[in-house]
């Protein structure tokens, strides 16, 4: 069980004020707040040892590679990755997609096909239509059903001996439903073809292990799971990062550099060129760290408990759509009222201190799929708190007489 | 027709009136309602105000030597917004219109909207807007 009140002491953000009304944090999809270690870790890499790492001999510079180290074996840990060298730090969720699908033309040939679903963000998208173009490949469509899952049959006709790559996320981050994925992934290896599955919005959220669902690789976002912004992960089966190429050239991804011929370093150094974000690293180190003091066990459960709340909640509004209302999803609510613009609804309640997010969530098809110009998408995180949402929810209909 | 400024000083007396922030979305919301509309031919994809997280279309015609806007917006908080401006601006001169100062709309308590990485555009609009008035200013001359 979670002590809320103990939670909520440790994210100093959490106090504050907008708009002279308390905050109510409701957008952690976007990206979620830090509680107190993982801000005390920053301050202390930069305070007392930062230094260049890998290359240094001096102390500061070996106890810099130490701590980054160490904080890669406990991301490592945390998503059940077998090997440290096979959990690469990048810089984010969008670098580590880019990372494989720039590469991928060592998987994907010409007139192959790649399968990506209706539901994805932009940026598990769009590096993929550009692997298509520059590798002469088709790109397929998993539609989406109107309650917001997956077409599993539709998946089904689309995958053939010519599909290459399977890209899914783990959770939709418009609608928050989770995606069956280890049956995704099973399918796609009958065919031979390699799955990727974004895990912005599982992270964090949920247990993740990379080898029960057998991806092949598997991208997360430090930011939100409680790290700080511009560092991510990028996980891949060892073969496959060998065969991958790598992303881009510089200091530390190298073995033996002439003008004639570079050899490359091994893993994970081969794919983290110049210095890399060692102070973000440390942190998702230390943010990793809390989140198993809290126990995602712990955290799953109780964000269920505010999901199954809020929606409850939400449907009391006359007019209320709820897209992706499933029983399996993750605690992300995305929703219209009426006819009313989301962009109008968002205005109105940030007035009130609440932070939710409006628009098309980087995911338009998505919202052309509905035929809705986007949608007001509250999600929660185990800081949030019922009471938070019976404010939202009042704050919602506040706006909905207002606009009506 | 009076002044931009007398306008614009007019809208912020108005908004003077009212000590809420609420009172203030409320009236705007209305002021969205007396918005001209746009001639539904011209409601285009080309006419769409860029930067907008609602769809915002102006049109401006120039009639005489002054510049009539009309528009709309399927976001009622960014109707109002729009009708605001438009109520200062249409029916004025170009070069009236190129040198009027936006000033008022910090002063109608709307200052949140004016920052160039909101979602509205307010920004994108006070631009378009300006656009065209150069546009038929340079025909004029």
């Amino acid at each position: 069980m979670l002590d809320i009140a103990k939670v909520r002491a440790q994210f100093p953000i959490l106090k504050r004020e907008v708009n002279g009304k308390p905050l109510v944090y409701f957008d952690n999809a976007a990206t979620s707040q830090k509680p107190q270690v993982v801000i005390d870790a920053i301050v202390d890499y930069y305070s007392n040892y930062n230094a260049n790492i890998h290359r240094g001999v001096h102390a500061l510079s070996q106890e810099a590679t130490d701590v980054y180290e160490a904080a890669r074996e406990n991301v490592r840990a945390f998503f059940n990755i077998p090997l440290a060298k096979q959990t690469l730090f990048t810089s984010g969720n969008t670098h580590s997609i880019n990372a494989v699908a720039s590469g991928a033309h060592v998987f994907v040939k010409e007139g192959d096909e790649v399968i990506v679903s209706a539901v994805e963000h932009h940026s598990n998208i769009v590096p993929w239509q550009m692997l298509c173009e520059r590798v002469g490949a088709h790109l397929k469509v998993i539609p989406v059903l109107d309650n917001g899952t997956l077409d599993m049959d539709a998946y089904q006709q689309l995958l053939n001996d010519k599909t290459a790559f399977v890209v899914v996320n783990h959770v939709s981050n418009a609608l928050g439903v989770t995606n069956p994925v280890a049956e995704i992934i099973k399918r796609a290896h009958a065919v031979n073809a390699l799955v990727l599955i974004d895990g912005a919005q599982s992270c964090g959220h949920m247990k993740v292990d990379v080898q029960a669902l057998d991806a092949d690789f598997y991208t997360m976002s430090g930011h939100k799971m409680c790290g700080p912004t511009g560092i991510g992960i990028l996980y891949g089966k060892e073969h496959l990062l060998n065969e991958l190429p790598p992303y881009q050239g510089g200091g530390e991804m190298i073995d033996q550099v002439s003008f004639e011929k570079t050899t490359y370093a091994g893993l994970p150094h081969k794919f983290e060129a110049g210095t890399p974000n060692i102070c973000g690293g440390i942190a998702l180190g230390a943010a990793v760290d809390y989140l198993n003091e809290v126990g995602m066990d712990n955290i799953a459960a109780y964000e269920h408990e505010l999901l199954v709340y809020g929606t409850e909640q939400l449907k009391k509004i006359d007019g209320i759509t709820i897209y992706g209302d499933v029983p399996d999803k993750a605690a992300v609510i995305s929703f219209n009222v009426s006819s009313i613009h989301p962009y109008d609804i968002g205005t109105i309640v940030d007035k009130l201190g609440i932070a939710v997010r409006t628009g098309h969530h980087c995911a338009q098809p998505v919202m052309t799929r509905f035929n809705i110009p986007g949608t007001v998408r509250a999600s929660f995180a185990f800081y949030n708190t019922k009471e938070e949402i019976d404010v939202m929810v009042q704050a919602m209909q506040r706006a909905v007489m207002m606009l009506s | 027709m009076a002044q931009i400024q007398e306008i614009q000083e007019e809208i912020v007396d108005e908004f003077n009136l009212f000590d809420d922030w609420m009172q203030r979305y409320e009236y705007m919301i209305d002021l969205g309602k007396s918005l001209p509309v746009i001639d539904e031919q011209y409601k285009t994809d080309d006419r769409i105000i860029k930067g907008c997280q609602s769809k915002v279309w102006v049109h401006a015609e120039l009639a005489g030597d002054k510049v009539q806007f009309t528009a709309d917006s399927d976001a009622i908080i960014t109707k109002g917004i729009i009708a605001i401006l438009i109520r200062a601006w249409s029916g004025q001169r170009p070069q009236d219109i190129i040198e009027a100062n936006t000033d008022f709309i910090d002063e109608i308590g709307l200052k949140e909207h004016l920052s160039p990485t909101r979602a509205n555009g307010l920004v994108s609009m006070i631009k378009q807007l300006k656009m065209y008035a150069l546009a038929f200013q340079s025909q004029i001359n």
